[in-house]
């Protein structure tokens, strides 16, 4: 058993783990269900979750490496019930049909974002490789990322 | 009538809220990760269930060593289907026949059957006792091909069949069962071997299409425990229905003392038909009398169930105008160790292989067989990519060989809108040659500068057996609720079903809301498949709401004191009287205080749904796609997709069943393939089965949508979800096969397998 503290969604938290307990088991367990597991084996994007930032599969990443640091899960990107504006754009743009795809698909496009403020299609594409989407065919989604991209705010 | 993007403008503006393109039900939920889905479920005091799994194909099962993994921490209980037999519980489960064990009896037909289940307080603790539990077995001969498996001395897998239990929704097929054959399904008129006598062209050929896994992302999971005696279940299932059916024969239980719900679920596909793993998580709480979750990884899932892969050997008889004279098909699934849903599967590819075209003489035989592999089911589309790439690749073959343009070749053959393709079905409720048109338009046919273009047309027998029930509340401001047992897998039924109730009692979007997918709670609904959910379960929605209305009226006419006859519908509300009246101040004025208003609608096979089936599913698609000489790569430049689907109810949602099945079809044409070596699966994760990402997208994409009012559903509307796709792996090989000059027979057409065709090619023209 080992203590942690992370800001988790914004908030102060102080946990304690077990060494091999993964940041998605971790998130999860703390009721923030949001962050799917599929793969479990960083291949398909599912679990991404941002850590200080930067998109990390929870599904592979120990709970340890997030003391001291912040973690974003889909449940911390809306404010005070009004809805980011990529949430916004998935909905407008119907990015998702089942949705299990879509917490890590939103919070990918999200570190993007915040790092190329106007992407093209081309960048979203390269940069969401790594998240599988098995219902939509993709493009609804490269539509809602580069929707959001002009809206925000 | 040509195809338009945004349908007739005049019919379209006869709703308000049919048609229009609405925020999907669910999309808050989905968006912000509040959406559960049933692996997010918990109960307190819940315990853990992990599977162990045969290590053999085929093998007697000798003894179970348990008490190492009993005597681990945590563990409650480790239980073997022997334990299920003694407990007097019926571990087998079938929708058509009782063959496949919650846990295996006596013997293993597949590597990675489920033998034992551990359960224990967390899942760490069950998996790592799983680890200690050891199977002792005697290992039997083994068969991993249909082919073979149909050979005589093949080692059989079902010396004793299971009781047949499919009802007449459950087209099983004919003829005697013997050996490995696990159903025969025959399509057969006209004298077909006077026609390929007297054919100017007879074109025969070999084709395959792969065993594939679905990837649905949320892998199967359930989570069961007893409430009184009675059973319930959480689970992944798409039909929550035939799920409780399976679950009370195997408890011995009356239906109403057996509860399945299906919260969100993380994509079916048809992969998510029928019972899976509820049976051994249901009977893990039974034993233990704990709440239990089984949650399965994706390695597991892929070891659940499958596609049935096909051999077809198939010849088409022609005469000198291109006049398809015969067709004969002769077809193998592979259907794995277990029934499953592989007899409607075979039958489906029987009526789905040879196109909707005018065939004078057809002789079809289709057979499932068992072999030592994942059990084989439903899964998108089910029998038509299947049988679609013989069926539709000859078309193209025979086009060349007559020096006749395909698109030509097949508007001559195209049956047109009311002829049968089937006797004794429905006639065609769809105009494909005009649908050819468009697509070919959009793909410019015939392609040129290095693109090649491929394209396909069918027609499925879909909407499955049209039993549908739904109730409708009116509350007494004037909103109301839906209760369907139709589930949310993604494809928005919940969104198109709220705008039928929306659009009929003339309410806002805002004021409908929707319970779905609880035995307990919603009404019957036989299956959430087979595309059938707009059509069929949307007209039990339109019937709960003009019953509704009905009662309405009634409630009306004893508030007035007046002949219910003297009551008329007004858009939200009556009017009698001369006055308009809402739904709320009729519901309160009858009751006094509070109160609503219950209407009930079903769908059954009679009325507008006599003739199976409810409707044809259409698929029109096509590629134009490029090859690389050197490495064999083909790359999908634009697809077309054209949705014939009578009237979009939701533009959006149609156009994303239509992308997302084409996806999965260009998968399974270029990449997909569960791969069998020696008796195992060699490619049982999603690294070595790849499935498409983004980069996979093709860089142009033109969904277009024929909405000619043609379908039984409500508003004209037929079903979507799974035609797109059912073309796309004939459209590619042919558009392949035009651009290195042989067409691929067997899919998927990798890299390798291309160059190989285009190596051989090579080394012909020189000899
Ligand atoms: S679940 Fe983590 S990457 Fe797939
Ligand atoms: S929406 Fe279902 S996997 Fe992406």
């Amino acid at each position: 058993m080992r203590q942690i503290s992370l800001r988790l969604n914004g908030v102060a938290r102080t946990v304690e783990i077990e060494d091999q307990v993964l940041l998605v088991e971790l998130v999860r367990s703390l009721g923030l269900t949001g962050t799917k597991v599929s793969c479990d084996t960083e291949v398909c994007g599912a679990c991404t979750v941002l850590l200080d930032g930067r998109p990390v599969s929870a599904c592979t990443t120990l709970a340890l490496e997030a003391d001291g640091r912040s973690v974003l899960t889909i449940e911390g990107l809306a404010k005070a019930n009004q809805l980011h504006p990529l949430q916004q754009a998935f909905i407008d743009n119907f990015a998702f049909q089942c949705g299990f795809c879509t917490p890590g698909m939103i919070l990918a496009a999200k570190a993007l974002l915040d790092e190329r403020p106007s992407p093209t299609a081309e960048e979203v594409r390269r940069w969401m490789e790594g998240n599988i989407c098995r219902c939509t065919g993709y493009q609804s989604i490269v539509d809602a990322v580069l929707d959001a991209a002009g809206r925000r705010p | 009538m040509p195809a338009r993007e945004d349908g007739d403008p005049v019919e379209r503006t006869r709703f308000r809220v049919a048609g229009t393109e609405a925020r999907r039900a669910d999309g808050v939920a989905k968006v912000t990760g509040a959406a559960r889905f049933t692996v997010d479920l918990s109960v307190p005091g819940m315990a853990h269930a992990v599977m162990v799994r045969s290590t053999r194909a085929h093998a007697r099962i000798l003894g179970i060593e348990r008490e190492a993994a009993e005597r681990m921490p945590g563990v409650l209980a480790v239980l073997a289907g022997a334990d299920l037999v003694a407990a007097g519980l019926h571990p087998y489960y079938g929708h058509v026949v009782l063959d496949h064990p919650a846990l295996a009896v006596g013997s293993v037909r597949y590597h990675g059957e489920p033998v034992a289940l551990v359960v224990a307080e967390t899942k760490l603790q069950a998996a790592e006792a799983a680890d200690l539990v050891e199977v002792r077995y005697e290992d039997l001969p083994a068969v991993i091909d249909a082919d073979e498996a149909l050979r005589p001395g093949a080692p059989i897998l079902h010396h004793e069949r299971g009781q047949r239990v499919g009802d007449e929704g459950m087209d099983q097929g004919e003829g005697a069962l013997e050996g490995n054959v696990c159903a025969i399904a025959r399509v057969q008129w006209g004298d077909v071997d006077a026609a390929f006598a007297k054919a100017h062209l007879v074109v025969e050929g070999e084709y395959r299409y792969p065993m594939l896994y679905g990837y649905a992302m949320e892998p199967y999971n359930a989570l069961a425990f007893f409430d009184q005696g009675d059973l319930v279940v959480y689970s992944t299932a798409q039909h929550v229905y035939m799920v409780r059916r399976d679950l009370a024969r195997m408890f011995d239980l009356p239906l109403a003392r057996v509860r399945v719900s299906a919260p969100y679920v993380g994509g079916g596909y048809g992969t998510k038909s029928y019972t899976k793993i509820e049976g051994a998580c249901a009977m893990a709480a039974h034993l233990t009398g704990r709440a239990v979750k089984l949650d399965l990884s994706v390695e597991e899932a892929m070891l659940t169930t499958r596609s049935d892969s096909s051999h077809i050997r198939c010849r088409s008889a022609f005469d000198r105008d291109g006049l398809l004279l015969a067709r004969e098909f002769d077809i193998v699934l592979n259907s794995g160790a277990y029934t499953d849903n592989s007899p409607l599967v075979n039958s489906k590819t029987a009526n789905r292989c040879f196109g909707p075209y005018r065939i004078p003489s057809l002789r079809v035989v289709s057979r499932s067989v068992f072999t030592n592999t994942v059990p084989a089911s439903s899964l998108r589309g089910f029998g038509a990519p299947q049988g679609n790439i013989g069926g539709e690749l000859q078309m193209d073959e025979a086009a060349e060989k007559l020096g006749i343009d395909p698109v030509e070749l097949r508007l001559r053959n195209l049956a047109g809108p009311g002829e049968a393709i089937l006797p004794g079905k429905r006639p065609l409720d769809a105009d494909l040659r005009e649908d050819l048109r468009c697509l070919v338009a959009s793909l410019e046919w015939p392609g040129t500068g290095g693109v090649s273009v491929g394209f396909g047309v069918s027609a499925s027998d879909a909407g499955a057996y049209p039993t549908s029930t739904a109730a409708v509340r009116i509350h007494a401001d004037d909103s109301a609720t839906l209760f369907t047992g139709s589930t949310e897998l993604g494809q928005g039924s919940r969104t198109v079903l709220c705008q039928i109730v929306a659009e009929e009692l003339g309410l806002s979007l805002e004021r409908v809301a929707i319970v779905g997918g609880d035995t307990g709670v919603v009404p019957y609904e036989r299956t959430t498949g087979a595309s059938r959910t707009t059509t069929v379960t949307g007209r039990a929605v339109q019937e709960a709401c003009r019953d509704a209305r009905r009662r309405v009226r009634e409630l009306a006419a004893q508030n007035e004191k007046v002949d219910v006859a003297a009551v008329e519908d007004a858009p939200a509300g009556v009017r009698v009287k001369d006055r308009e009246r809402s739904y709320g101040e009729v519901i309160e004025g009858w009751f006094g205080a509070g109160g609503e208003v219950l209407g009930h609608g079903s769908v059954r096979r009679g009325e507008g749904f006599a003739q199976m089936p409810p409707f044809w599913e259409i698929g029109c698609s096509g590629v134009r796609l490029s090859v690389d000489r050197e490495t064999g790569v083909a790359r999908v430049e634009k697809l077309v997709t054209v949705g014939d689907v009578g009237f979009a109810i939701n533009p959006a949602l149609v156009h994303g069943q239509d992308l997302g099945a084409a996806t999965m079809g260009m998968g399974a044409a270029l990449r997909e393939e569960l791969v069998y070596e020696g008796e195992q699966l060699v490619n049982p994760n999603v690294v070595d089965y790849r499935v498409p990402r983004f980069s996979d997208q093709p860089p142009e994409i033109d969904l277009m949508l024929a909405e000619r009012h043609d379908g039984a559903g409500p508003f004209g509307a037929k079903g979507a979800g799974e035609g797109a796709g059912n073309t796309i792996g004939s459209s590619v090989a042919a558009a392949i096969g035009r651009a290195i000059g042989v067409f691929p027979h067997e899919l998927p057409a990798t890299p390798e397998r291309v160059w190989r065709l285009l190596r051989e090619r090579d080394e012909r023209a020189r000899r």
